[in-house]
């Protein structure tokens, strides 16, 4: 194939089969071997974890990197024997509710901070690239303290709760997020909103009618971020949820290996995979924007 | 949009979009009546949210509280039912959130910094003293003998404890940390064991003995320098204090050895003359001793700084391989005729995709000693995460392995980017492949790259799971427990705080305020450096 593409026209049909080959090999075939042994270094610990989870003896000692048996005897004791689904139904609650309020929140702000021009909309922007070299996982101790606080006047969004957690899960809402939204705001073109405007359309209207449905991308993309950064977080998580029915899946299978590494790793590896998945899931409805989405500077957590 | 009504039209810079005067009068723009119900039923839920919070600040009398929710709900009227400061409009729900969640933990933190809070350092001076006089009661003979039950408010790994205690009458009563009040609504058995109580959870003898250390601590004060402790795990007395606080000189005397403890305000603990403390102390602000602990303490010195080299190292090293090696694969697969790029594509992006937290522990386990794939396969019996630089190889390794996908896929988009006719002019006038990509295309794709490389690193800097979810910051040389080789600054903050033995809240403060001192700087200078703020528009 390549040859032909790339042959000058002299002596086409002359080549032997060894000149082409040494040809192909020049301009691409080395580039298949590179690529093989990045693919095996990227695939094989997920190739483990798969093998793993099939792994009748569900050990770590007898897992093997190519499935020697398949079995779902991993899948049921992790659903028999430990509170898999309360981890798992805790850990989409806040990705989700996280990811749709953050972006929200977001939205709101990067609306006001491309289309209207006010007093404090510099010191406000700056502010919030600021207030990021000050990550809020830095603050563990202090927010560890209010909420102790805050629980005892409410035992409702005190520790082992959902709603604590996502108040201060909520608290990094805007972000470096926002900017990423004002960039993409800015580049629908001002007149379409101006037109709406003249039609008698209230801001509210031409926020939610005509903005949200041209940043449509930028939504997905900073919703998306928030999802996998939110159900991989695992520090305020750890102090703020200690409960075993209260813990993610990620906290749960930290404990899971943690007290009995060998024989509990089957569970573990179909743990990782259905942690995994809503992450895969989002990828794959998502994926025309994530290129486009991370150029623009946002960093998965 | 009715804010036209107070703005003059079109005046730029007033709190409202800059537009031209709209034609409609006041028919214009008053957003429709779906709208406005929604928002009155957004305002009405956010009332009902502001008593639900006023109602037990009220109970418990703190006014305080009360006025700055009254403040909070006051302001959120004030904002929406007002036709103008529509940016504010759009502003406050987050800020309220940032506010609340991220900029006074910030401050709270800062002010922690210089405070000496602690396990033994938590409460006031009072508190200490109540402490220090329930803990020394010993047993007179004769003393009020309970049956005790040990139960929890809260959960029962966590909650604090409450002793449930039933006397020779059969009289119930609850004790905690504050002192005795009568238990009503309990059920108790005839041999004064309590089964249930309202508002408590008991707890069953595995969890007892699970809390068996705290246990044996746990004093309820009982008025009188007298307090009731519990001997074994059913049976508590009420003795009196062998160390009874005097105020006149501002000390405790230990009745039993005559010892004499004086009040150190500074230190905020009761010491004896040969510097003995007690072990209930009292917060007090310690001025900037945390921070110079760190920075001066031979010990503290050494393990702050042996950690920040090693935290500056691992984000560098992560952050330049994950882009060599992303920037590879992107170059690899940047031919048109390549077949399978497709797949090749998919499965490279693959790690990036999977569940990172997850991944952490798979690499962990891969690196066991015993069980470990890695030691199965080469037939070894290393202890990867036991030798420093094999663990910090490990650490680094994985990272890598997690990383190098985003830079792949920000890499293929900025080379996209660049057209392909500038190499080959450059290979045309001579240049070789090296020298073209070198000199040419290397420099555009930085243009690209760089503020995503400053984020990476910045992102790395604070990599809590990277390092704690592989090898919990260690191994741990003998000599000093507290700092391990992989650990990052954030690691050994978290396991000052929360994984120590004693919680020292103080000292974790100060690190994170050092952490952000630190990341500060760094920041600014590449941001004075690329300019990124000069573009703010």
């Amino acid at each position: 194939m390549a040859v032909h593409a790339t042959g000058t026209a002299r002596t086409p049909y002359r080549r032997s089969a060894g000149t082409r080959f040494s040809l192909w090999a020049v301009r691409l075939g080395w580039r298949h071997l590179v690529m093989l042994a990045v693919v095996a270094f990227a695939v094989f610990p997920v190739l483990f974890v798969v093998s793993a989870a099939l792994n009748p003896l569900g050990t770590l000692s007898s897992a093997q990197l190519w499935p020697t048996g398949a079995s779902l005897a991993n899948a049921r004791d992790l659903f028999t024997n430990t509170p898999f689904t309360t981890w798992y139904a805790n850990s989409l609650f806040f990705a989700v509710t996280n990811a749709a309020a953050t972006v929200m929140l977001s939205a709101l702000a990067a609306y006001a901070f491309s289309r209207m021009r006010f007093r404090g909309r510099r010191v406000g922007l700056v502010g919030l690239l600021v207030i990021q070299m000050f990550p809020q996982f830095l603050a563990i101790v202090a927010i560890y303290l209010m909420f102790t606080t805050l629980g005892e006047y409410y035992p409702g969004i005190g520790f082992d709760t959902r709603w604590g957690l996502l108040l201060v899960y909520l608290g990094g809402a805007l972000s470096i997020n926002t900017w990423l939204m004002k960039g993409f705001f800015d580049t629908v073109p001002k007149e379409l909103d101006e037109s709406a405007q003249i039609d008698g359309a209230s801001h509210a209207q031409v926020f939610f009618r005509i903005m949200l449905p041209l940043v449509t991308p930028v939504l997905a993309i900073v919703g998306l971020l928030v999802f996998i950064s939110t159900i991989n977080e695992f520090l305020m998580a750890s102090v703020f949820l200690r409960d075993t029915d209260a813990k993610t899946l990620g906290l749960g299978l930290y404990q899971l290996v943690s007290s009995q590494r060998n024989a509990n790793f089957g569970m573990f590896a179909v743990g990782a995979i259905m942690l995994s998945l809503p992450t895969l899931a989002v990828f794959w409805f998502l994926q025309r924007y994530i290129t486009e989405g991370l150029t623009s500077g946002a960093v998965k957590g | 949009m009715a804010s036209r009504k107070t703005d003059t039209a079109g005046a730029p810079g007033k709190g409202a979009p800059a537009r031209p005067g709209l034609p409609g009068g006041r028919f214009a723009g008053n957003g429709s009546l779906g709208g406005q119900l929604v928002k009155i039923s957004l305002l009405g839920l956010f009332t009902a949210l502001g008593v639900w919070a006023a109602l037990p600040l009220y109970v418990a009398g703190n006014w305080l509280g009360i006025a700055l929710v009254a403040g909070v709900v006051a302001l959120v009227y004030a904002v929406y039912l007002s036709k103008r400061a529509v940016p504010v409009k759009y502003l406050v729900p987050g800020v309220l959130f940032l506010l609340a969640f991220q900029i006074l933990p910030v401050l709270y933190t800062m002010s922690t910094s210089v405070t000496n809070l602690s396990d033994g350092h938590r409460g006031d001076k009072q508190q200490a003293i109540a402490a220090i006089e329930a803990y020394s009661v010993s047993s007179p003979d004769g003393a009020q003998e309970y049956t005790l039950t040990v139960a929890v408010t809260g959960s029962p790994e966590t909650g604090d404890l409450v002793f449930l205690l039933v006397d020779d009458e059969g009289s119930a009563y609850a004790g905690d940390a504050e002192g005795l009040t009568e238990l009503t609504g309990a059920t108790v058995e005839p041999s004064g064991k309590v089964t249930e109580a309202f508002g408590y959870s008991i707890l069953t003898p595995a969890e007892v003995n699970a809390r068996s250390e705290e246990l044996s601590e746990f004093a309820v004060p009982s008025g009188n320098g007298s307090g009731i402790r519990s001997s074994g795990l059913s049976s508590a007395f009420e003795g009196t204090a062998t160390r009874v606080y005097d105020e006149g000189c501002d000390c405790v005397t230990d009745s039993e050895t005559g010892a004499v403890y004086h009040a150190d305000d500074e230190r905020g603990a009761f010491y004896d003359e040969e510097g003995q403390r007690l072990a209930q102390g009292w917060q007090v602000g310690v001025g900037f001793d945390n921070f110079a602990r760190f920075l001066f303490n031979p010990t503290f010195a050494s393990s702050f700084f042996g950690i920040l080299v090693w935290n500056i190292a691992f984000a560098v090293s992560v952050t330049f391989l994950v882009f060599v090696v992303g920037l590879a694969v992107a170059l690899t697969l940047h031919v048109p005729q390549l077949r399978g790029k497709v797949v090749y594509r998919i499965l490279v992006v693959l790690p990036y995709a999977m569940s990172s937290l997850a991944m952490f522990l798979l690499w962990r386990d891969m690196f066991n000693t015993d069980f470990g794939l890695f030691n199965r396969m080469l037939g070894l019996q290393v202890d990867w995460l036991g030798d420093r630089w094999s663990a910090r190889a490990a650490v680094i390794l994985a990272n890598v392995w997690l990383g190098y996908p985003y830079m792949f896929l920000v890499a293929t988009g900025a080379l996209q980017a660049i057209p392909r006719e500038l190499g080959q002019a450059a290979q045309i006038d001579g240049a070789g492949p090296w020298q073209a990509f070198r000199n040419v295309t290397l420099p555009l794709l930085m243009v690209a790259m760089t503020p995503i490389l400053i984020a990476t690193f910045a992102f790395n800097f604070n990599n809590f799971n990277a390092v704690w979810l592989i090898s919990r910051g260690g191994p741990f040389s003998p000599d000093n427990p507290t700092a391990g080789a992989t650990d990052l600054l954030i690691t050994y903050t978290y396991r000052l705080a929360f994984n120590e033995a004693t919680a020292e809240y103080g000292y974790a403060a100060a690190l994170s305020v050092m952490i952000f001192l630190i990341v500060a700087g760094m920041s600014v200078i590449s941001l004075s450096r690329s300019k990124a703020l000069e573009e703010v528009d």
